[in-house]
């Protein structure tokens, strides 16, 4: 009993998260968020397909997702013209259908190539069907996009998909059997060998397989799901413009998979999380959010590759042995460095944005509380004072920290090696 | 006649510059075998630098910082963040140049507004360099400067068309030229181009000898950064200098170095002329589907009229020919046009 719930556990638990959320967050903001979020942790995983499990970077991953997203609008206004007779339930699965059939066509010619060669022609290949978008405005609806009412045909059982939560419900099934798939494909054959490919294509090469196959299937299946997040974004929305299939939108994929964390199976689920978060949160916030979320990008890759998850697995795996409270103390010392470091660059932005864009209505602009004033140098010395403050205690501490992580993991490593020894 | 002259001049001016993109990226992949992502950022940073020296301290002094400022933030870069994650990896090192890309784009928007700035060239590049003067009965002739009091006369009787060539468009060429032979020159006959091939090939052997070899990789990165941002003053005040600058050029150069062959500078330069030329004449031919089957006599239904597809000119799909050539070059020749290794 206690192995089952130990296996079974982790999904016991996320089909409880996900039946409960709705009924946690009832406002209407927070169910279109988690709805949102069911697609991106779809979209995030299905990427991570490529690039955690096949070590893929791809510039084009959109191009699947809007495909899905566009054939799926598409169907569903058949529906509601009578012309075709399938019930919305079932609609993802023609997104997932279209981008899997696209994943077939394009990634023939992509997947030819592996490494820094591959990422340049998924580029390519998003900006052709980007700019095919603005060419056939029939099938892409121009600027003003494809939309649709998602409440078509007969009620089932009271469920006609008008209400949020309904939808959300429908996005919560497909996101838990999605995830469960995507698990379930790292466990195969095929996704050890993607590995495999990933690690060492010469090898695998020797051992008698074909990467450009493997790489071939594994971008056909990441296509297929990509297309099933793409449709739930269609029955969500109710409309579909060109700029699901543009590079900003593979940008964000790529962005937010590897902060999650691009080589654990669980770490893109956190990116869609925050994905979601930084496009409706974020960006009411401040208008140079791509700014900070750019150098928080730079920084998880140069100093946390691992992403999120990756962050969170190494605590844990320190915490197990007890050493975690000689961290704390640095741990501390970082989280006031970026605290520093946070106000004082954010202030200069803002700042400078206020004075491009908003200068006619006054020097003062409020800032988390504080009220800055454009016209003061005081106000631009302080700010500079304190980023340049925390940039110090941030280096100071952060060599500290670089050598009390080094120890732990020494004598981690050597626990580990007296263990084998014994 | 006149239009097809000065169609392969434009062509080739815009091919020019694309090859001073491609060559600086096509140098530091060949070299730290690094794509750097954000080498259209660095164009777009150097055309904003130039816009705002030019103001200050004039167009000569200002042709001459921008680049050296630009390949200095280059330099920064490589030095400070891209050396750090050498050792995890190409798939790090592109990530980190694509965050950049979005930190540039991001900080330049937050120095000089989302909006085009005004970047006019100095008063001796406005207006064309030579005017080509198809005249009825004299035939085609070639004047310096403006077309003068032929191209004004009001004489209806005689057919007399004047096509100027701007003198931004010259300016590019020459550019472009001066400096594909000067790379050449400093690659194969100075000694620090000798090391820099040395490194290339034999990095370890080159260490061994008592080369900095890790400063030999800044220098090429700045090098080939500052490459672009000369290309960014000179595109910045021939096209338009806007944030948006840096994707419209970014995917095509990306094209331009795999077409050409991954790392083949003498690629680079082929495909750049070749994607610059075809794309230009395309903007310029109205000619679709649908004019083809009426001036072949076949008639076509009210229904096929309307097909978008039919309907489409060749100056409409001309966007996406770059792209077009890019899947032809993968499916029938996959090393690229004067690529040696097939990655």
């Amino acid at each position: 009993m206690s192995n089952l719930l130990s296996r079974y556990g982790v999904w016991l638990g996320f089909a409880l998260v996900l039946l409960v959320a709705p009924w946690l967050f009832t406002s209407n903001l927070s169910q279109t968020m988690l709805s949102q979020m069911g697609i991106a942790i779809i979209a995030c995983l299905s990427y991570n397909l490529l690039l955690g499990q096949g070590g893929m970077l791809s510039f084009g991953h959109a191009v699947y997702s809007g495909m899905g997203s566009y054939f799926a609008i598409h169907a569903l206004n058949a529906i509601g013209q009578g012309t075709l007779h399938l019930p919305v339930v079932v609609l993802p699965l023609v997104g997932g259908l279209a981008g899997m059939g696209f994943a077939i066509l394009l990634g023939y010619v992509t997947t030819k190539k592996s490494g820094t060669t591959f990422s340049m022609i998924t580029l390519g290949m998003a900006e052709l069907v980007f700019a095919m978008s603005l060419m056939f405005s029939e099938f892409f609806g121009g600027e003003a996009g494809v939309s649709a009412n998602r409440v078509v045909g007969e009620a089932f059982m009271g469920i006609t998909f008008g209400p949020q939560r309904q939808v959300y419900y429908l996005i919560a099934f497909y996101t838990f059997v999605s995830v469960v798939l995507l698990y379930a494909l790292t466990q195969t054959p095929l996704g050890r060998i993607l590995n495999a490919v990933r690690d060492n294509p010469e090898r695998v090469e020797f051992v008698g397989y074909n990467t450009q196959q493997v790489r071939y299937r594994a971008f056909i299946i990441a296509g297929f799901f990509a297309g099933i997040a793409g449709g739930l974004g269609a029955i969500n929305f109710e409309i579909v413009t060109a700029e699901v299939v543009g590079p900003a939108r593979s940008g964000s994929y790529l962005l937010f998979t590897f902060l999650g964390g691009a080589t654990f199976f669980f770490g893109p689920i956190l990116g869609g999380i925050l994905m979601v978060l930084a496009f409706v949160l974020l960006s009411e916030i401040t208008k140079a959010w791509l700014l900070y979320l750019g150098l928080v990008f730079l920084f998880m890759v140069v100093y946390a590759p691992g992403g999120l998850a990756g962050l969170i697995m190494m605590n844990l795996r320190i915490a197990k042995t007890g050493a975690l409270k000689r961290l704390l103390p640095s741990y501390a010392g970082l989280a006031v460095a970026m605290a520093l470091m946070l106000a004082g660059a954010g202030a200069l932005v803002e700042m400078i944005y206020h004075l491009q864009l908003d200068a006619a209505n006054g020097p003062e602009l409020p800032f988390a509380g504080w009220v800055l004033h454009t016209d003061s140098a005081t106000t631009w010395g302080v700010s500079v004072a304190l980023l340049a403050i925390g940039l110090l205690v941030f280096e100071t501490v952060r060599r500290r920290f670089a050598l009390i992580w080094g120890e732990i993991q020494t004598d981690m490593a050597a626990a580990q090696q007296a263990k084998e020894a014994t | 006649m006149e239009f097809f002259l000065i169609s392969s001049l434009n062509g080739l001016s815009y091919g020019l510059l694309l090859f001073m993109l491609s060559s600086g990226l096509t140098l530091i992949f060949s070299m730290m075998g690094v794509l750097n992502f954000a080498h259209a950022s660095f164009y777009m940073l150097g055309a904003y630098f130039g816009y705002t020296l030019e103001s200050r301290i004039g167009f000569w002094p200002a042709l001459l910082l921008a680049p050296i400022l630009t390949g200095a933030a280059g330099a920064l870069f490589e030095s400070k963040v891209l050396r750090k994650v050498h050792k995890m990896g190409h798939v790090s090192e592109l990530l980190v140049t694509f965050g950049l890309s979005y930190i540039m784009l991001e900080l330049v928007q937050l120095l000089w507004g989302r909006v085009a700035v005004e970047f006019t060239p100095p008063a001796f590049l406005q207006g064309p360099v030579f005017t080509l003067i198809n005249h009825g009965q004299l035939g085609l002739s070639l004047v310096a400067g403006v077309g003068g009091e032929i191209c004004q006369s009001a004489d209806t009787a005689v057919r007399i068309v004047c096509t100027p060539f701007p003198a931004t468009r010259a300016f590019i060429m020459v550019t472009a030229i001066a400096m594909v032979i000067s790379l050449w020159w400093v690659l194969t006959r100075t000694r620090a181009g000798l090391i820099i091939q040395a490194a290339l090939t034999h990095p370890e052997t080159v260490e061994t000898l008592g080369h900095n070899v890790p400063r030999v990789f800044m220098l090429v990165f700045a090098m080939g950064t500052g490459l672009a941002g000369l290309a960014g003053v000179i595109g910045g005040f021939t096209f338009i200098t806007e944030p948006a600058m840096a994707a419209t050029v970014g995917s095509v150069i990306f094209v331009v170095v795999v077409v050409g062959g991954m790392g083949s500078l003498s690629g680079a330069f082929l495909a750049s002329l070749l994607i610059g030329i075809v794309q230009t004449f395309a903007v310029a031919i109205d000619y679709s589907l649908l004019q083809l089957f009426k001036d072949v006599g076949v008639v076509l239904s009210a229904d096929w009229q309307n097909n978008s597809f039919i309907k489409l000119t060749v100056s409409q799909v001309a966007p996406i020919l770059p792209y077009l050539m890019l899947v032809l070059i993968l499916i029938f020749r996959p090393r690229g046009l004067l690529g040696k290794r097939d990655t």
